[in-house]
């Protein structure tokens, strides 16, 4: 296994292709953030309009899993390439947790 | 791997967080350490939904007159801000430009400093209530998965400091690149966590 | 480190092995470690076997005999098992999968002197106080009220191997997903590698919860929380849960990859490729998914309602299915094959009906009513004995014979292997079989003694005689191997003739650099493949000779598990010394120091360069 890195020097359009490239994705971070505080908000503004719990629960939950999933996907770039065992282990320790939680939930007696 | 050799933009890897194997085994592994610490919030969450307003007998704390939803506000506001300004940090590591990396970071350490300042106001306060630690099974539960995401915060601070101060004088390469990579990993994770927290706990705690 | 061989002083050779980070000399220090351990905890089980004996014996009191018990299940497997576990995966996998090295040698290094100081520092209990004595499990109930130190002792010495055996885990994983040579597929993984890939995998999600549990357990006792005490609205059942959701997963730790090491033994000495090699790989992974949604099998009885029972009873009864499909290829392995009997072959041959039984008994309890009667009864302890000595004892044992070669160039000796195997394994059998009719005639676990108009006198003293012929196996195997290290006898590569993977490939002793060039896989059973084609090297080459890139010696792991144990005795000692807040924080500053000086000095390794390697003897073949 060679310990040395191949080094490539890009041409000079390439370099260009992708400064920009990741540019455009850096805005689209940005995007990604504004949405993040507008779930956000709406998720303070549900509890404080002082709605049925029975309503609000389920919809802060699901604006909470959204939100975590466009951490996950975009800030720490799971959607791109190479995450393939990132995913995999990410999302068996998410089936743990959801089975630890659900029976903490249900079956502790009372 | 040389920690001498020069870089410019155009020479920068593109993906220099895992061009390396040793940053390829520091990537998986990392990754795969958050896949363990989901399960160790898991337990914390599932523990603190249990015992939830669960006391003695007559006790008078709840979720409902406890939490105050402004200053969740504003800790939640701060540290999603910071998960934010890392990853600009990382874009700067993309374009090979060290100084707007720190700067970025620098900025993070502040947001998420000015976190951890309010969460310890939160607690402060109460305890000064009589909510203290061992009050009731409610506030063992909340203080341990609360300020264990308080500690992740904590420690995620001491290693951008560090590595912010280490690295000051000698630039990016590739063997401190992988390093900052996964320390904001882990930095956004903390946020992740708090997502959680913000929504399962204190909302959840203020509708009922 | 020079790579010149020579002859080095025992303080020198001391310093090599507590710097090491050479995943060879870890599994040494594994296996030393573990090895020791087991003898520990064998000689707890021969007190408890001499104190039930006989009816109303009082060989020890009752206060000792739960702290026998509690060790007894603690060190066997945490501290004998597991460790035991990682000597050989530390010793083989890299070997199997063409790497240099394990992904963070650094860090193996420090999960071992973590498993190492949480060992020592659950066993110096017995000087300091008083053991635990709660069980192995240490329901919150029973341990809260336990008087003394022992259970502070339980928590803090498991949370510090705990993080130990963590760190190895993923250290694993990584190494498996990153480290494969050229041509190594997932579907080309030697079974072993496979296994301990999915051990790992159960590692990783499994030791998070019991560090909580651990945690919440230190709080309340050391720390004033009250997570457990109802009367300040806690929840006993909490303890229960997050025990087994990592309990569970635990067995599956300890059994698969033992299920690896005999799929090795199987098809090595059948001469023959392992039988539905694919169907093994789904088997496992599917083991190691399923274990995961059966924990409550073992609270049927806490009153988790019939829904939750009912669903629990399903998932357990449909582990049976994979672990068959398991069993059936073993045997259809051997089936026509020109099989050789060596020691490691006879104990795999055992291992078959042993683990079996304690299957099917498994499968009797997953049916909820009828736990209701087993439960806590004697025949419980039967049927885990089944699948863990009937399973990953013999596991060890074989394994032990089988890799000691690869290990240390020498070969244990058959004969006295072979008097070590049927003497423990008849002392096994009658030890632990007539325990199911124990447990049927109501005879309860954990009972320091019993009347004798009960009528279990005759089965416990059968079951005692049993356990005479388990200690003189096993002071056989160690005579065996006083014997085979002083006679040192090399015996070179693909010692046992049969090898198929990679790591009999390797010229012997092996070099501390692994492979000299990294090979090139080119299908399952990748020496066999080599041989058959009759290549004299064992081996095609991916890369031609070039340096190697080797990690440095260090000694921060040892003295970051160091600060550990210090801090746990100031844990410990909370509210009762004056002196152990500062121990606490002086024992957590030696840990964080250290670990500020490994991120803050830069540790680059070294380059082994190709003319050293070129005219090194251990490079040769």
């Amino acid at each position: 296994m060679a310990h040395d890195v191949q080094n490539q020097m890009r041409t000079k359009t390439e370099f260009e292709y992708t400064r920009r490239r990741s540019a455009d994705e850096m805005r689209g971070q940005v995007t990604t953030f504004a949405i993040m505080i507008f779930l956000t908000l709406i998720a303070f503004t549900a509890v404080y309009a002082d709605f049925s719990p029975n309503l609000v629960v389920p919809i802060i939950l699901l604006l909470a899993v959204i939100q975590v999933i466009m951490q996950l996907y975009y800030f720490m770039h799971m959607s791109h390439k190479g995450h393939e065992n990132a995913k995999f282990f990410l999302f068996s320790g998410a089936f743990v947790a959801f089975l630890t939680v659900l029976t903490f939930v249900t079956i502790i007696w009372w | 791997m040389d920690l001498n050799t020069k870089y410019t933009p155009q020479s920068w890897p593109q993906h220099a967080e895992n061009s390396t194997l040793e940053g390829k085994n520091k990537f998986v592994g990392f990754w795969l350490f958050l896949g363990g610490e989901t399960t160790l919030f898991a337990s914390l969450f599932a523990t603190y939904l249990a015992l939830k307003n669960k006391g003695p007998e007559g006790m008078e704390f709840t979720t409902q007159e406890l939490y105050q939803l402004p200053l969740v506000f504003i800790m939640t506001m701060l540290l999603l801000t910071s998960s934010l300004t890392s990853v600009y940090a990382m874009y700067h590591m993309k374009n090979y430009n060290f100084k707007a990396m720190q700067a970025w970071l620098m900025i993070t350490v502040l947001l998420g400093a000015a976190f951890l300042g309010f969460e310890i106001y939160e607690f402060n306060h109460y305890v000064h209530e009589g909510f203290n630690y061992s009050q009731s099974a409610f506030s063992s539960s909340f203080f341990t998965l609360v300020g264990t995401h308080g500690l992740h915060v904590l420690i995620g601070l001491g290693w951008f400091i560090l590595l912010m101060l280490r690295n000051s004088k000698r630039g990016l390469n590739l063997y401190n690149a992988p390093k900052y990579y996964i320390a904001s990993l882990y930095w956004h994770f903390i946020d992740v966590v708090w997502v959680f927290i913000f929504t399962v706990v204190y909302l959840m705690g203020v509708a009922g | 480190m020079s790579s010149i061989a020579q002859k080095k002083g025992f303080g020198a050779t001391l310093w090599d092995y507590l710097t090491t980070v050479d995943h060879k000399k870890i599994a040494i220090l594994y296996l030393v470690t573990g090895g020791f351990f087991f003898i520990v905890g064998g000689i707890e089980a021969m007190l408890i076997r001499i104190q039930l004996a006989k009816p109303d014996n009082d060989f020890v009191s009752a206060g000792l005999y739960n702290e026998i018990i509690t060790m007894h299940g603690t060190t066997m497997i945490f501290l004998a098992a597991m460790p035991l576990i990682f000597a050989f995966m530390n010793a083989v996998v890299p070997l199997q999968i063409g790497a240099r090295d394990v992904a963070f040698p650094f860090l193996n290094s420090l999960g071992f002197w973590m498993f190492f100081f949480g060992g020592i520092f659950l066993n110096l209990s017995w000087f300091l106080g008083g053991a635990p004595d709660a069980g192995w499990t240490s329901y919150a109930s029973l341990s809260l009220a336990s008087p003394g130190h022992g259970i502070d002792f339980y928590a803090l010495g498991l949370q510090i191997s705990g993080g130990g055996t963590l760190i190895a885990g993923i250290n694993f994983l990584v190494t498996i997903i990153n480290m494969r040579a050229p041509g190594m597929t997932y579907m080309r993984m030697p079974l072993f590698t496979w296994s301990t890939f999915v051990a790992s995998a159960l590692i990783l999600f499994a030791f998070p919860p019991l560090t909580v549990g651990l945690f919440l357990m230190i709080f309340d006792r050391m720390f004033d929380a009250n997570f457990f005490d109802h009367t300040m609205g806690g929840n006993t059942v909490i303890w229960e849960h997050l025990f087994w959701i990592f309990g569970h997963p635990e067995v599956y730790i300890l059994i698969l990859p033992m299920f690896g090491v005999f799929s090795e033994i199987f098809a090595t000495f059948s001469r023959k490729r392992l039988f539905g090699y694919s169907a093994m790989v789904f088997a496992t992974v599917l083991i190691g998914f399923l274990g995961f949604m059966v924990w409550a099998h073992h609270m049927f009885t806490t009153g988790l309602g019939a829904t939750a029972n009912a669903i629990f009873a399903v998932a357990t009864m449909a582990i049976a299915v994979p672990t068959g499909v398991k069993i059936f290829n073993w045997l259809l392995t051997m089936w026509g094959g020109s099989i050789k009997f060596t020691t490691a072959m006879l104990y795999a041959v055992a291992f078959i009906p042993m683990f079996v039984i304690g299957g099917v008994t498994g499968v009797m309890q997953a049916s909820a009513p009828l736990d209701y009667q087993l439960h806590d009864s004697y025949f419980i302890v039967a049927h885990f004995h089944y699948v863990i000595v009937g399973g990953t004892v013999l596991g060890l044992l074989a394994g032990l014979h089988f890799y000691w070669p690869l290990m240390f160039n020498t070969m244990l000796d058959e004969t006295l292997g072979k008097i070590t195997f049927w003497l423990f394994l008849i002392g096994f059998n009658l030890t632990f079989f007539i325990q199911h009719f124990l447990g049927l005639l109501g005879m309860p676990r954990r009972v320091f003694t019993y009347g004798a108009d009960q009528g279990w006198d005759l089965f416990n003293l059968i079951s005692s005689f049993g356990a005479i012929f388990m200690a003189v196996a096993v002071t056989i195997l160690l005579i065996n191997i006083v014997k085979t290290i002083a006679q040192n006898k090399a015996v070179g590569r693909d010692p046992w003739g049969d090898g198929r993977t990679l790591e009999w490939a390797i010229p012997q002793p092996v070099p501390f650099y692994n492979f000299k060039q990294t090979p090139l896989v080119r299908g399952l059973d990748t020496f066999w493949i080599e041989k058959q084609e009759g290549n004299k090297e064992g081996m095609t080459y991916a890369e031609p000779v070039g340096d190697i890139h080797m990690p440095h010696n260090s000694f921060i792991p040892f003295v970051m598990a160091f600060g550990l144990f210090v801090g746990a005795f100031g844990a410990l000692y909370n509210g009762e010394q004056a002196w152990a807040v500062p121990v606490l924080i002086l024992g957590l500053l030696i840990t964080f120091l250290s670990m500020g000086t490994r991120s803050l000095k830069d540790d680059l390794g070294y380059h082994i360069h190709k003319e050293d390697l070129m005219d090194k003897k251990g490079g040769k073949h």
